[in-house]
């Protein structure tokens, strides 16, 4: 039993010249405590993907269920077991650390005394518990980052949804955030589904990638399987299977034209 | 639960509102310098109606300063949403209403503690008005300020750039508060003005704000006022909410 499934799940955006079909038909299943790795060339519909998943944009074609609860008819149920952490984060630089990370829990509607415990027992696995008193402002870009996503996780949830969660890191900070999400499948079998441009995060995080060109599926399976089939062989590099799925492939030169 | 919910965005808000002193103090002292420098060219002249020549620019004054503090307040959810914190709410089970309501309330008591900070200082310059009058203000400047300040979260979760928000909001606030007689009343504008000015919703507000201060509370103007004042606000935080509800595209 798939704990995410979409079907023909499709955005259309309508601008002043003309409808965009950001998305055209997404069918996807990802199963409990899978790490999902979405990939795909930018403005392929990975964003509008994970948007619509996690009911900040409506779907304009397609169904999805999400643990359980119907995107369209349930919205607030799939609010309550999704985490979600955007590309930019989402926090108040003049707002502490602590702050936001009470802030977050009650609007989970943890009680107060339930969202303190939980923002301490958050510092304490995300390493922040010396950054509390902390404006946000004043942190690094891996703190930052560990922050983001120790407000996905407030409610414990059971799906968590992480877009590019390690642009702009350093390795170490990359690695480090790798192991956290590992962790979470691991200690709590936190479904985790990230989208990212670093193939070799791909290849070291995913259990499975769900490659995504022109708003649809173009390919999907385990790192090595997509290797073998469009890649030729399971040595070759996931950097040359991409390419090679999404035909973006350095193009033979064109024969010289005709002079008359 | 939206109670629960709003009192968590109130609290976030008004804290941010405390941790800016300037915008505190500019917020106090703003209103200070129109009663002194605005307020003496008034005290002679003929305004009609009953009362003082304050009992008719306080009100106006109130309304005024309302009008813009409440129409620019979605500049701060413009910040917000660059730094992705009003999606990181809308992602949660949070109330859509509460997003909305906890600020607009923020702002509200915030301008309604100006207002009886303006008019403190009126009635040291010479203001005497019935104090049921004086609180009956109050209500009409809460109103005003919720149906302003939802309906500038509206177009500010709308629009994409502080660019196009400033010159919006001033393109309407401007000629809403001339052809309101915020300033002066209507009573004194040529035909043509007055009625003009009967499409504003502000120009009920304030005549029956003028009332309220020279104790008559049993008028036209009143019911008219109320009525427009709290239709005003249902509409506004309907269309504020459903903003917060399906933005995004």
């Amino acid at each position: 039993m798939p704990i995410i499934s979409t079907a023909g799940l499709a955005r259309t955006f309508q601008t002043k010249s003309g409808p965009v079909e950001a998305v055209r038909g997404i069918d996807l299943t990802v199963a409990p405590g899978e790490i999902l790795g979405l990939l795909g060339p930018n403005g392929a519909g990975k964003t509008t993907t994970l948007r619509m998943l996690t009911t900040l944009l409506a779907p304009t074609g397609g169904a999805a269920t999400v643990a359980g609860h119907d995107l369209a008819t349930d919205p607030a149920g799939v609010r309550r077991v999704c985490g979600y952490v955007a590309q930019s984060g989402g926090v108040d630089p003049q707002v502490s650390v602590r702050e936001e990370l009470v802030t977050q829990g009650r609007l989970y509607r943890l009680t107060k005394r339930q969202a303190v415990e939980r923002a301490d027992e958050l510092a304490r696995d995300l390493d922040l518990t010396g950054l509390l008193d902390r404006r946000t402002s004043a942190l690094s870009g891996g703190q930052r980052r560990r922050l983001d996503i120790a407000l996905g996780l407030a409610h414990r949830p059971k799906v968590l949804f992480l877009d590019e969660p390690t642009t702009g890191l350093d390795p170490a900070s990359r690695a480090d955030l790798w192991d956290l999400v590992r962790r979470l499948r691991d200690e709590h079998g936190t479904t985790v589904v990230l989208t990212t441009h670093y193939l070799d995060e791909a290849d070291a995080l995913a259990d499975r990638l769900v490659i995504v060109d022109g708003g649809v599926v173009v390919a999907e399976g385990t790192p090595s399987a997509l290797k073998l089939r469009y890649g030729g062989s399971t040595d070759a590099t996931l950097q040359d299977t991409f390419l090679a799925i999404t035909g973006r492939t350095p193009q033979p030169a064109a024969p010289a034209p005709a002079t008359v | 639960m939206l109670l629960q919910d709003t009192a968590l965005i109130f609290g976030r808000y008004l804290r941010q509102t405390l941790r800016s002193r300037f915008a505190m103090l500019f917020g106090v002292l703003m209103p200070l310098l129109y009663l002194l420098f605005f307020g003496p060219l008034l005290t002679d002249l003929p305004l009609g109606g009953g009362g003082s020549s304050w009992q008719v620019l306080v009100p106006g004054l109130l309304l005024q300063l309302g009008l813009f503090g409440a129409a620019f307040a979605g500049f701060m959810i413009i910040v917000e949403k660059n730094h992705g914190v009003v999606e990181r709410m809308r992602v949660t089970p949070v109330s859509r209403l509460a997003l909305l309501l906890g600020r607009v309330l923020r702002d509200t008591a915030v301008f309604v503690l100006q207002a009886v900070l303006l008019v403190l200082a009126a009635v040291v310059m010479g203001l005497r008005a019935p104090v049921a009058g004086i609180l009956i203000g109050f209500a009409f400047v809460a109103l005003l300020t919720i149906s302003l300040a939802s309906l500038s979260y509206a177009l500010a979760m709308r629009v994409s750039s502080p660019h196009t928000f400033g010159p919006t909001v001033n393109a309407l606030t401007m000629p809403s508060m001339l052809l309101s007689g915020l300033m002066l009343p209507m009573s004194l504008a040529p035909g043509w003005l007055d009625a003009l000015s009967h499409v504003m919703p502000f120009r009920y507000l304030v005549d029956a704000m003028r009332d309220a201060y020279v104790g008559s509370y049993a008028t036209a103007s009143m019911a008219y006022g109320v009525l427009v004042a709290v239709a005003l606000a249902g509409l506004a935080v309907t269309v504020g909410t459903r903003v917060f509800r399906t933005a995004g595209a």
